[in-house]
């Protein structure tokens, strides 16, 4: 089983503070850290699992630059076997469409089985794995909590959906799937493990190697774009208690009895 | 001025929520148009949500297909796809089915895609200004979309308050679903979550813990205060993951959906999904360490404390009020 | 030369075997099986991984004299450590009298050098053993102490037997003979009075000499048949350290809080060229600590006092050992062929076992073989580390600790803000000795005195001491990055290494001469684990430093009702024996009421842990915090002092769960001291 992970370098959303800028139209960049989006590494723990029970290996790929590389490395040193960089000027400032159009010509460019995406990252669009099964005319499925696999090229997925629920799907392969987190436990990639795969050549595959038409891709050919980042208004968010906290646990007391609590 | 369709969520013949609120969301991109509803499903159930449709929808599409009896995503595209027109504006609400029908649907119409949408400020020309959030709601940004060639807009559940709809008898009309066969993918069984020994739907008062209650051993806490108030533990999706408490007393898009009197959000910080899951205008009250948490921008009430101190604090004291 | 009234056994016909012939038979092929039982258990040893234990010999001869002659750590457990005293001073002197019956089995004429005072000995060597093996016994079986659970009991009261078989046959042989003597008149060799021997001589003074001819030669036989079964039985089980304590006492380690390295004889620089870290296999562990799997009596004093197996967590460092030990006598039997190269973890052992250790280090305190548990799980980690295999719960603040050089993912620039909060900034300006100033003492703070908000109290505290003291010091702020101490503990030596190298540049670019921390566990790290930085201390140390010199006063307790407990770390006290000046800084405020619990000093019970520790969910059923804290109720105490910002947090949370808000509270050495400190009139500022 021929796997593909897409994966994507975003600010780690638990070790950063999300600030916005002094001009307030972007987010404080200098003092990010940023690593793997948390679903795609999932994704490629799931993938790792797939290929030691049904044979295979395991390629990451990421639309992006050299900054976006020590994503590649890191999943490669969990054990993914090919890592590849796909890069060009004209990649750059592409919306969700320009992005799984990029990463299709790639799949087209190679022979997967399975390709997989996380379900979601930083900009919490959800968008490109659906995107690009629509591009290849693979089946696609979102919100994957588990995947058998089936003889006779088939899947068995489960979706995460309302109420705890899962919903039980068969899919055929080739296929694009999202994954969710917490559907395994991935190991643990260590200092070490990054080490040994400090110095492993990634290859980089641009517009031409790809076969991909400039005019589809980049800002240029965005339809949706993102004009600014502002502070959500707070509204009239909550009235803040004061006082002590006695104090402001009895205020709390009466006021959830007067809501109909409290017996 | 592209023409706007509806997708509409039902199950067992009722309709979802998010019919009304894509109604109001559709009056938000342009004022004078009526947008058509279009619903897909098979049998009474069909018909009797798109029945329920005809008091707020003016014109009602009936896709209706044996096939499309359980909503799979790749078959309803390929029916939406045989009958809406090119070039118009779908909104799909931005859930479940949603992010698995959308983004694939968006590339097949040839049209933009937007997912996530919180507000629409308007159209000038040809873009649809919008407002989404990144960063796990920590920041929003202000997102222009070109449709010129149509659009697929999914609208955040909850974020658009339904608009007194003016009464209007709907006119339902049957469309064809067209060739429906060789699908790619199959439904099979949905597995029902073990409903736990508590049923958190049913509680009128919930103690609501997030990550903010640190470890497993704390979560007695909760239930302490959870007693003495007469309420119920329920949690937010951190805690599941962790296996604190049982996926049966998770509130949000993927877990239940509650409709509480009061909701003591302790330790959460406050993610959408998480407050997709509270329905019924709850009173909500906030108690968290962080002043900067998303959630005070939700609660009726809040309070910047440390939970482990607070709560054990505030059931001694309503002990002390009902012993009184 | 007493005149032979009975045949001695060398000249007696066993069976139309000449006694002498027999015996030597016998002790031949006993020799030749010991030696090849050993050179089996050998083979493991030849294929373990290097360890250098030659060096220092003088040292190492002292160890052997202190821990196993002078069988030191025994008496910590009162009865069976006079038991066994009793048991391996009596084997001391009979050794020798095993070595002679030998020699006589086969020569008639051979005379024990040292005479009748030797004589004197052995009797009441024998008969002491024999009432030893006995007591032992009858505690076994009747009294079944907790610590033996779950060992093979029948295998312990065979041998306890077969030692006391030992000492009936020889006292049969003694006591026949003599008695034989006193029937015919001859004269009687020496028996000393009421030792077994003589009271067996007096029983058997009226049989009749062939009876005593009989019991002469059956006792003998039995005697070296039961000498030599023991001797190549014990290899087989816990016994075997009868032949291996002195060797593993030996090569015992000497730089006890130093961690063995990832492979011995391989620098840093050269690591990347190993294939595989830490111990995966068997064969992974040194040749030591294979030694030490032989070497393990099974006393169970280990688990006994390990905090983790107090409170049911899957580790206990007894069984830790025994499975080893049972694992290779499985793969490398007596006889066929060895096979190697199963994996441990996922085999006998479990992850959760592994990970359960907070490397306290109470079990290594109590082993009266010094057996050495750290770097064993150390290294078992390391290898889980290599493999991938670490629980979710640790992997955030690894990768945390990886991006942030802390584990809360808080930001590098925001280190130092513990020092500006709540107006501190204007009492007690803390320098940040980042190249535009400089100091003479450093203050190494690590992580969670710099983030935690309750904890940040405690740097607070700290610095306001230091600077009544008077001293010149600063802090790292930004530049300083976790110590890394639970990190390397937790197998993760990469990252450690790059913590280590961060901090030691700055450290060294700064040039202060001495380093002071609050935090045990940073302190043992700038101590042991790095190497090129400049001497350390705790702050109750300079605090105590500061009371002796008269250059600190306190002011009487606000509260003189209350009864305070000192709570001793493990990584200050256990680890580094600093055990007084803790308590000195607090006998010096006047009216402090303090009670010390009974498991204090080295016999401390661990908070539950520190660093990673403090996020690694492990299954138990009670927190070690909360048993710690009901031992300070216990001992009659509403105060607990600690002196470490983990045993703070473990502390203050057990209160809570353990519901004792109200009547216990927990306080630092350094927040105390900081309370009572009467301003000092002539300070330089």
């Amino acid at each position: 089983m021929e796997i593909l992970v897409c994966a994507k370098r975003v600010p780690d959303t638990s070790e950063n503070e999300i600030e916005l800028n002094r001009a307030g139209n972007d987010i404080q960049r200098d003092d990010l850290v940023y690593s793997v989006n948390e679903p795609d590494n999932y994704a490629v723990e799931e993938a790792l699992q797939i290929v030691d029970r049904a044979g295979g290996s395991v390629t990451v790929a990421t639309v992006g630059g050299e900054d976006d590389e020590e994503i590649l490395r890191r999943e490669m040193a969990m054990g993914a076997k090919n890592a590849v960089l796909l890069s060009d000027e004209a990649f750059q400032g592409s919306d969700g469409r320009g992005t799984a159009t990029v990463l299709k010509a790639f799949v087209q460019k190679r022979n997967f089985d399975l390709i997989l995406t996380g379900v979601q990252a930083d900009d919490g669009a959800a968008q490109v794995g659906g995107m690009l099964a629509a591009m290849l005319d693979y089946p696609f499925a979102s919100l994957v909590t588990s995947i058998e696999v089936v003889e006779g090229r088939k899947l068995k997925v489960s979706r995460e959906i309302e109420g705890g629920n899962k919903e039980i799907n068969e899919i055929d392969l080739p296929c694009v799937l999202s994954i969710q987190t917490g559907i395994n436990e991935p190991r643990y990639v260590g200092m070490r493990g990054i080490r040994q795969v400090a110095s492993v050549p990634i290859p980089t595959l641009d517009a031409a190697d790809l076969g991909v038409d400039a005019g589809h891709v980049g800002e240029r050919a965005a339809k949706v774009k993102r004009v600014d980042y502002f502070a959500p208004p707070v509204g009239k968010g909550a009235e803040m208690l004061e006082g002590s906290r006695e104090e402001r646990i009895d205020q709390l007391i009466e006021l959830v009895r007067a809501k109909g609590g409290l017996k | 001025m592209p023409r706007i369709f509806a997708y509409i969520v039902h199950k067992a013949g009722v309709l979802d929520d998010s019919a009304a609120e894509l109604l109001a969301a559709a009056g938000r991109i342009d004022a004078a148009q009526s947008p058509t509803a279009v619903a897909t499903g098979w049998g009474t159930e069909l018909d009797a949500a798109c029945e329920a449709l005809r008091s707020s929808y003016a014109e009602i599409w009936k896709i209706a297909h044996e096939a499309l009896a359980y909503p799979n995503a790749e078959l309803v595209r390929k029916a939406l796809l045989n009958v809406v027109p090119k070039g118009s504006i779908l909104l799909v609400p931005h859930n479940h089915f949603g992010v698995d029908l959308s983004p694939g649907l968006s590339v097949n119409m040839n049209a933009a895609f937007v997912p996530d949408v919180l507000d629409i400020e308007g159209v000038t020309g040809t873009a649809l200004k919008l407002v989404r959030q990144e960063f796990g709601g920590q920041v929003s940004a202000h997102v222009r979309c070109d449709i010129s060639s149509g659009s697929v807009i999914n609208i955040r559940p909850g974020a658009f308050k339904p608009v007194d709809s003016v009464q209007v008898a709907g006119q339902i009309s049957e469309m064809p679903a067209g060739n429906l066969g060789g699908a790619k993918r199959r439904y099979l069984e949905t597995v029902v979550a073990e409903t736990g020994d508590v049923d958190i739907t049913k509680h009128q008062i919930l103690v609501s813990i997030g990550r903010g209650i640190q470890e497993k051993e704390n979560v007695a806490i909760a239930q302490e205060l959870a007693d003495a108030l007469g309420g119920a533990v329920s949690c937010s999706r951190p805690v599941v993951d962790a296996k604190w408490l049982e996926k049966s007393r998770q509130v949000g898009s993927s877990g239940q959906t509650v409709k509480p009197k009061v909701y003591l959000a302790c330790g959460i910080s406050g993610s959408f999904q998480h407050l997709a899951g509270i329905k019924g205008n709850p009173f909500i009250v906030a108690i968290n360490k962080n002043p900067k948490a998303p959630i005070f921008r939700v609660a009726d009430v809040g309070i910047v404390d440390d939970i482990l101190e607070f709560m054990p604090e505030m059931t001694n004291r309503v002990k002390e009020l009902q012993h009184a | 030369m007493i005149a032979d009234v009975i045949q001695s056994p060398a000249q007696a016909t066993y069976w139309l075997i000449q006694g002498r012939v027999l015996f030597l038979v016998i002790t031949l092929l006993g020799v030749v099986c010991f030696a090849y039982i050993v050179a089996k258990r050998m083979t493991p040893l030849m294929r373990g991984a290097p360890d250098f234990r030659f060096d220092r010999p003088l040292a190492r001869l002292v160890k052997v004299l202190q821990f196993w002659l002078g069988q030191w750590r025994h008496p910590r457990y009162r009865t069976a450590g006079t038991i066994h005293l009793l048991i391996f001073a009596g084997f001391i002197i009979l050794v020798i009298r095993a070595f002679s019956l030998l020699i006589l089995a086969v020569s008639d004429h051979f005379v024990m050098p040292g005479g009748h005072l030797y004589d004197i000995l052995k009797d009441y060597a024998a008969t002491i053993v024999f009432f030893a093996v006995g007591i032992a016994a009858i505690r076994r079986l009747v009294f079944k102490p907790a610590r033996y659970a779950k060992g093979n009991t029948a295998d312990a009261i065979f041998l306890l037997a077969l030692i006391g078989v030992l000492m009936a046959a020889d006292s049969v042989f003694e006591a026949s003979k003599a008695a034989a003597h006193a029937q015919t008149g001859q004269a009687v060799e020496f028996l000393a009075t009421l030792s077994m021997p003589w009271v067996l001589k007096n029983a058997l003074i009226s049989a009749s000499l062939p009876t005593l001819q009989h019991l002469n030669l059956g006792a003998f036989f039995t005697h070296e048949v039961t000498f030599f079964f023991l001797l190549c039985y014990r290899p087989f089980g816990i016994q075997f350290h009868v032949e291996t304590s002195l060797f593993t006492i030996y090569f015992s380690k000497l730089d006890r809080e130093t961690l063995k390295p990832v492979r011995w004889g391989v620098p840093d620089d050269q690591l990347d060229q190993v294939k595989s870290f830490g111990v995966k296999t068997f064969e992974d562990f040194t040749w030591k600590h294979m030694l030490d799997f032989y070497s393990c009596a099974d006393c169970g004093r280990c688990s006994d006092q390990c905090p983790a197996n107090a409170v049911g967590r899957p580790l206990s460092p007894r069984f830790l050992t025994t499975k080893a030990r049972d694992y290779s006598f499985r793969h490398y039997p007596m006889l066929g062929r060895s096979n190697n190269g199963t994996a441990l973890v996922g085999g006998i052992y479990s992850e959760d076992e592994i990970w359960s250790c907070t490397t306290c280090g109470a079990c290594e305190a109590e082993c009266p073989l010094l057996v050495e548990y750290i770097d064993k799980i150390v290294d078992l980690r390391r290898g889980m580390v290599d493999d991938g295999k670490v629980p979710q719960s640790l992997q955030k603040p690894l990768k945390s600790l990886e991006s942030r050089g802390n584990p809360f993912g808080k930001m590098e620039k925001k280190r130092a803000e513990w020092a500006k909060a709540n107006g501190f900034q204007q009492t007690c300006p803390v320098k940040i000795l980042n190249g535009k100033e400089s100091a003479e003492t450093l203050y190494f703070v690590d992580s969670i005195t710099s983030y935690d908000d309750r904890i940040q109290a405690i740097g607070r505290a700290t610095a306001k001491i230091l600077a009544q003291l008077g001293e010149n010091f600063g802090i790292l702020g930004a530049a300083e990055k976790d110590s890394g101490h639970e990190v390397r503990r937790f197998g993760e030596e990469t990252l450690f290494m790059a913590l280590r190298d961060h901090n030691t540049e700055a450290i060294r670019a700064t040039g202060v001469r001495r380093i002071v921390t609050a935090d045990p566990h940073a302190y043992n790290a700038l101590k042991h684990d790095y190497r090129f930085v400049p001497e350390v201390e705790h702050i109750s140390q300079t605090i105590a430093r500061g009371v002796r010199a008269g250059r600190i006063q306190f002011n009487p307790v606000e509260y003189p009702d209350n009864v305070y407990a000192y709570h001793d770390p493990c990584y200050l006290g256990r680890h580094n024996q600093v055990y007084d000046d803790p308590r000195e800084v607090l006998d010096a405020i006047p009216g402090l009421q303090r009670v010390e619990m009974q498991r204090s000093r080295d016999r401390s019970f661990c908070c539950g842990g520190g660093g990673l520790a403090l996020f690694y969910e492990p299954k138990e059923e009670q927190r070690m915090g909360v048993r710690r804290v009901r031992m300070a109720a216990e001992a009659g105490a509403n105060v607990m002092v600690t002196a470490c910002p983990f045993c703070m947090v473990n502390v203050e949370d057990a209160i809570k769960v353990a519901g004792m808000e109200g009547k216990m509270t927990a306080i630092d050495l350094a927040e105390l001291a900081g309370q009572q400190i009467a301003a000092t009139p002539n300070r330089e500022d």
